[in-house]
């Protein structure tokens, strides 16, 4: 009965506490709107790729297509041009699966060590990871030493190594092994004669599966969304990833008329062929959607990720 | 604090010998911890430290000497003192660039907190939960694409002849505007992407220190006859302070830096007559290194002006808040 009662309380105390109806009514909407707006670019994109472009050159871009206006041709045009665009998907997937690979096996090293108080280099550590923190070389003394001393100008490494750690990941790893791992458990593995390699690897690793899933991601997303260290390293088409590819394209419009293995015959007729407007919007649709497509599943991982990193520590 | 605690407790008592050997006497288990960090450390002195060494071109007139390598190049060219400083300095794009990336970040850090902040309140108070994580999840999408996928959307509403934006001004009676040839409009565009690409993430981020405030203070505040708006700025926004002071400090520390995605890919390359209007110092930087007339040491020079009063603004920010709060002080 006093359960009940209750209950009951915190039920009206709800009620009570929530907002009125109609002030609820406008909130919803202000919320529809915002969505609508975040939403919106990506399915005008996709319109644009299938409207014709005869209409897309009198009418301009119009957000509704209809039977009469409707064409498949810039799919069909990218169809035809798979090589390119499939070399390009390959350079996005090799990039971001090495790059992600890479990156958090060394971010859970590093982090470990640092979870490890009693390391007689934990200071000298903690610094070298802080100072980057809050001072860089800045964007001219890194190119010369990825160039000039790395050695690294057009090659796939600089669209890897350079993105593999952050001292930020490494914090949020950092944080994780030290609250969620207890000492006792890498203690007791020690005295057992456990080497640290054996502890990192049969004990931290598959207990912080979350946190390195969490780091992953944050890579495998800044990877695949990657596009400045091709616009500053890369010269050769067949390192150029989709993002690379797209941030070509809209530097010489005509980037795919001018590829060489894009050429099939007369390039002038080509490029009458090439159903311009509509396949451009149409590589930036194909390119925006995989993405679009699978961060719903992954959005809990992101904001989870940001609040272990709020912990300092 | 506790884990030392507890690392202590669990070594015996009888055995302090033990206990400060270990203190002093470097260990098998740190030769191995050395070893794991190894591969990290290499990463960061190769990526990190070496072109803060770099930076060391800043006051050379340095150029690569084919066969010498970049050591012996930097051995040959000789000491300017300043000289790569004052040219930086003496430009004519020097004072607009640095009042830019200034300004634009002033409204971006404004921006950032009140916008997502207030938004994050309201939503937390939707009655349907539903909706609620509808909603949030259509404004997350923006925060996952890349600034060359967001330019071709700002393109498909801006272009002039093809626009949507134009096709609607027309619509209305008026003239179509050249968006990407009237620089006037661009604070308004660049602000507004902004926004876009990062209000959902930013509120989501706070809503998830919202709904992890203790729910009992509300109900407390209920009996007590408290409403909403009184909810808000007595529970709501104090709990909150720790984090808005987080974001705030990281804000401030990066005023010296832009988000070069946004400024020159949006704008189609920052191009005249737009530079005025859509320049910072990382557009600038970008220009001079990709620009055969200047030299590395002179743009080197830039990078350095920014990285050290950035570095400078985060300590400063830093402690101030340690001044007025010490637990919010991020470091």
């Amino acid at each position: 009965m006093s359960k009940k009662n209750k209950k009951v309380t915190e039920d009206s105390l709800t009620k009570l506490n929530a907002i009125k109806p109609a002030t609820n009514a406008i909130f919803n909407v202000i919320f529809a709107l915002l969505a609508i707006i975040c939403f919106t670019p990506i399915i005008f994109i996709f319109i644009i790729s299938i409207t014709d472009n005869n209409v897309i050159k009198q009418q301009g871009y119009q957000f509704f297509v209809t039977a009469k206006t409707f064409s498949g041709a810039a799919y069909s045009y990218l169809w035809s041009q798979r090589a390119t665009i499939l070399q390009a998907l390959w350079v996005s997937i090799y990039v971001t699966v090495l790059g992600t690979v890479i990156g958090v096996v060394l971010t859970a090293l590093m982090g470990y060590v640092l979870s490890r108080k009693e390391h007689k280099l934990n200071n000298f550590l903690t610094i070298l990871i802080f100072i980057p923190m809050v001072f860089g070389g800045g964007m001219a003394a890194t190119y010369v030493v990825n160039t000039q001393i790395l050695h690294m100008y057009d090659t796939m490494w600089i669209l890897i190594l350079p993105l593999a750690v952050s001292s930020f990941n490494v914090t949020i790893a950092r944080t994780f092994f030290r609250t969620t791992i207890p000492d006792s458990i890498i203690e007791s593995a020690r005295i057992d004669g456990a080497s640290q390699w054996t502890i990192f690897f049969k004990i931290v690793v598959p207990v912080s599966k979350p946190v390195l899933a969490t780091i992953g991601l944050f890579l495998a997303f800044g990877y695949w969304n990657d596009w400045f260290q091709a616009k500053l390293y890369i010269s050769s088409d067949n390192l150029r990833s989709l993002q690379s590819m797209l941030n070509q394209m809209q530097a010489s419009m005509d980037y795919l008329t001018k590829n060489p293995t894009a050429l099939l015959g007369d390039s002038a007729a080509l490029r009458n062929a090439m159903p311009a407007e509509s396949a451009r919007m149409a590589i930036a649709f194909i390119v925006a959607v995989p993405i679009a497509c699978i961060y719903p599943f992954f959005q809990k991982y992101f904001i989870s990720g940001l609040t272990v990193g709020a912990v300092k520590g | 604090m506790s884990e030392q605690k507890t690392a202590k407790a669990a070594k015996p008592e009888k055995t302090p010998k033990l206990t400060k050997d270990r203190k002093i006497k470097w260990t098998r288990d740190d030769t191995e911890l050395t070893i794991l960090a190894l591969p990290t450390t290499v990463w960061y002195i190769l990526f990190c430290y070496l072109p803060m060494f770099g930076i060391i071109i800043a006051f050379k007139d340095y150029s690569l000497t084919a066969g010498k390598g970049f050591l012996g190049s930097l051995m040959d060219s000789p000491w300017v003192g300043l000289k790569n400083f004052k040219y930086f300095f003496g430009l004519r794009d020097f004072p607009m660039v640095l009042r830019n990336t200034i300004l634009y970040n002033l409204v971006f850090i404004v921006l950032d907190i009140a916008l997502p902040v207030g938004l994050a309140m309201i939503i937390n108070n939707l009655h349907s939960k539903k909706a609620s994580k509808f909603y949030q999840t259509l404004m997350f999408m923006p925060h996952f694409m890349s600034w060359v996928v967001v330019s071709y959307f700002v393109y498909a509403f801006l272009v002039t002849d093809k626009g949507l934006l134009n096709a609607i001004i027309r619509a209305c009676g008026g003239k179509n505007i050249g968006w990407y040839t009237t620089g006037k409009y661009w604070p308004a565009i660049l602000i507004f992407m902004h926004v876009w690409k990062t209000l959902g993430y930013s509120m989501v981020v706070y809503l998830a220190s919202i709904t992890g405030i203790d729910t009992s203070m509300y109900e407390a505040a209920v009996l007590d006859g408290a409403n909403k708006t009184q909810q808000a700025f007595y529970i709501t926004l104090p709990s909150l302070k720790p984090i808005i002071i987080m974001m705030f400090i990281l804000s401030v520390g990066h005023i010296f830096s832009s988000d070069f995605g946004l400024f020159y890919q949006v704008s189609q390359g920052a191009n005249q007559p737009l530079t005025p209007y859509v320049a910072t110092l990382d557009v600038k930087t970008y220009l001079m290194l990709t620009s055969p007339s200047v030299t590395l040491g002179q743009t080197s020079a830039a990078s350095m002006f920014q990285a050290v009063v950035g570095c400078i603004t985060i300590l400063l920010a830093n402690g101030i808040v340690r001044k007025v709060d010490k637990s919010s002080a991020l470091i």
